[in-house]
């Protein structure tokens, strides 16, 4: 009996010792590809003992899988409303935190985008314009948004595809099927898309901002790296970076 | 209503699209499987394999090779452009291309099988009666493959009616035109609407479990041969 005990101690010593590893796993909105790569790349290489899984998505579908209780322990969302939701019914670990705001751009892989404006989508020669499902994806909402601001949306709906997220939005442009996208310009700035096409910034005056937070997931209460990466998130060098991306940080003002 | 407009168009869709789908593969299918079931070139394997890729490869694979061959770049968006019917995904024949391919095996497996076993004595017998090849397929063949036809269409429907990922990839989600039952589920879910997620789930369920139970009650009993 004895035996039995002690070798069910060092099991659960074994499972709770790999909790405590240091490990945790971020669902991030699909715009954060690239910055979030980043990020994630210069937070390993000073601490080369945490293991940081990301996987992208729409911020929708992230919201739909924590509350089925996703072994997410960070939810970085597009649009601050989901993680609210989530910190509403007990769901979190932490209170919601702004961490950016998002912008928009008209993209094109096939034109110069950056004499492009809203109303020229309507020209008959742009067949097909992709844009994030506005139903579940915080892009998509605001590319709606200012499709009806700027008065085309009747005359380019007929022409829109929608993306699962907003990565799919610009992959739908980038193969060229779509002759143009509204896209995140946290995405279009990354070279790899910008050498094709450019981009041209829409006028936030044409949607309601898109706040974007993150909140650490009840899961990860008593896990201390996703505190810490919550942190350095908010450190200068994460900061730079999404800067570099285009994203207006919380307590700055816009650049233009 | 129990289901919405847009549930409603999606299922139409979804029907269409196995209905147009299922005759597309009877006509492609049946040369094939006939040749793969009387042929003895060395072609058999290779061709065979490629008939069954659809059934083991992963359908982002799939949608993925569809995406580019079938955009603007691509050799069959080249052939399609030069046609001037413009690109194919987005649009509801493209998912009908996609769709032959991915459905292609659940066509030609079974009514292959039908037609090896039937082996070579009723054809020859035919043939000694002076029927014409074409003649013997149409009055011998059909009908005795006939169950192996009806197996295969019903397959290729459900199969049709059961694809996902191959149209998310290259379908756009547009309604009443590639927006299917199976993406506007996924819609529903994300969009936390469980209440249409679940009615449009529980058609379905009913849906394919009655087309299953059609096929294994109706299917004859090899024993009773």
């Amino acid at each position: 009996m004895k035996h039995l005990q002690a070798l069910l101690f060092v099991c659960i010593a074994a499972v709770s010792s790999s909790a405590l590893a240091n490990k945790i796993t971020i669902a991030a909105a699909a715009d954060l590809k690239f910055a979030m790569d980043e990020i994630v790349t210069a937070f390993k290489r000073a601490n080369p003992a945490d293991r940081v899984d990301v996987i992208y998505g729409s911020s929708g579908k992230f919201n739909t899988q924590i509350r089925e209780g996703a072994p997410y322990d960070l939810f970085f969302s597009a649009d601050i409303a989901y993680p609210r939701e989530l910190a509403k019914e007990g769901l979190a670990a932490s209170e919601v935190k702004p961490y950016a705001v998002g912008r928009i751009v008209l993209w094109s892989a096939s034109r110069d985008a950056t004499k492009m404006t809203l109303a020229s989508l309507a020209d008959p020669k742009v067949a097909r314009i992709a844009i994030a499902n506005p139903k579940h994806a915080p892009y998509g909402k605001r590319a709606e948004e200012a499709l009806r601001s700027a008065g085309v949306w009747d005359k380019v709906q007929p022409k829109l595809v929608y993306g699962e997220n907003i990565a799919q939005t610009a992959q739908f442009v980038q193969s060229g099927n779509a002759q143009a996208g509204i896209i995140a310009l946290s995405l279009a700035v990354n070279p790899e898309l910008a050498a094709k096409g450019g981009y041209a910034l829409i006028s936030d005056a044409l949607h309601s901002p898109l706040e974007q937070g993150y909140v650490i997931t009840r899961r990860a209460a008593g896990n201390p790296l996703a505190r810490r990466f919550a942190d350095y998130m908010g450190g200068k060098p994460a900061r730079a970076v999404m800067v570099k991306y285009g994203f207006v940080l919380p307590g700055e003002s816009a650049a233009k | 209503m129990f289901l919405s407009e847009g549930d409603l168009g999606a299922i139409v869709l979804t029907l269409e699209l196995a209905g147009i789908v299922t005759a597309i593969l009877l006509v492609l299918g049946t040369p094939i499987a006939w040749w793969l079931a009387r042929t003895k070139s060395w072609l058999k394997g290779p061709l065979g394999a490629v008939v069954a890729l659809p059934l083991v490869l992963p359908p982002s694979v799939l949608g993925f090779y569809l995406l580019l061959a079938m955009g603007p770049h691509g050799p069959v968006g080249h052939f399609t452009q030069w046609l001037g019917i413009g690109t194919l995904p987005f649009t509801f024949w493209g998912l009908v291309v996609a769709s032959v391919f991915y459905s292609l095996p659940f066509m030609v497996q079974p009514v292959q099988n039908a037609f090896e076993t039937i082996g070579d004595r009723p054809l020859e017998v035919a043939a000694t009666l002076r029927a014409s090849p074409i003649d013997t397929f149409f009055t011998v063949v059909l009908p005795l493959a006939l169950p192996g036809f009806l197996t295969a269409s019903i397959l290729t429907f459900a199969h049709t009616v059961g694809e996902f990922g191959v149209v998310l990839m290259i379908g756009g989600n547009i309604p009443d035109e590639t927006r299917v039952v199976s993406v506007q589920i996924y819609d529903h879910v994300e969009a936390l609407a469980y209440g249409h997620a679940h009615r449009l789930s529980a058609v379905m369920l009913a849906f394919s479990f009655l087309v299953l139970l059609t096929l294994y009650a109706w299917r004859p009993n090899p024993k009773k041969h």
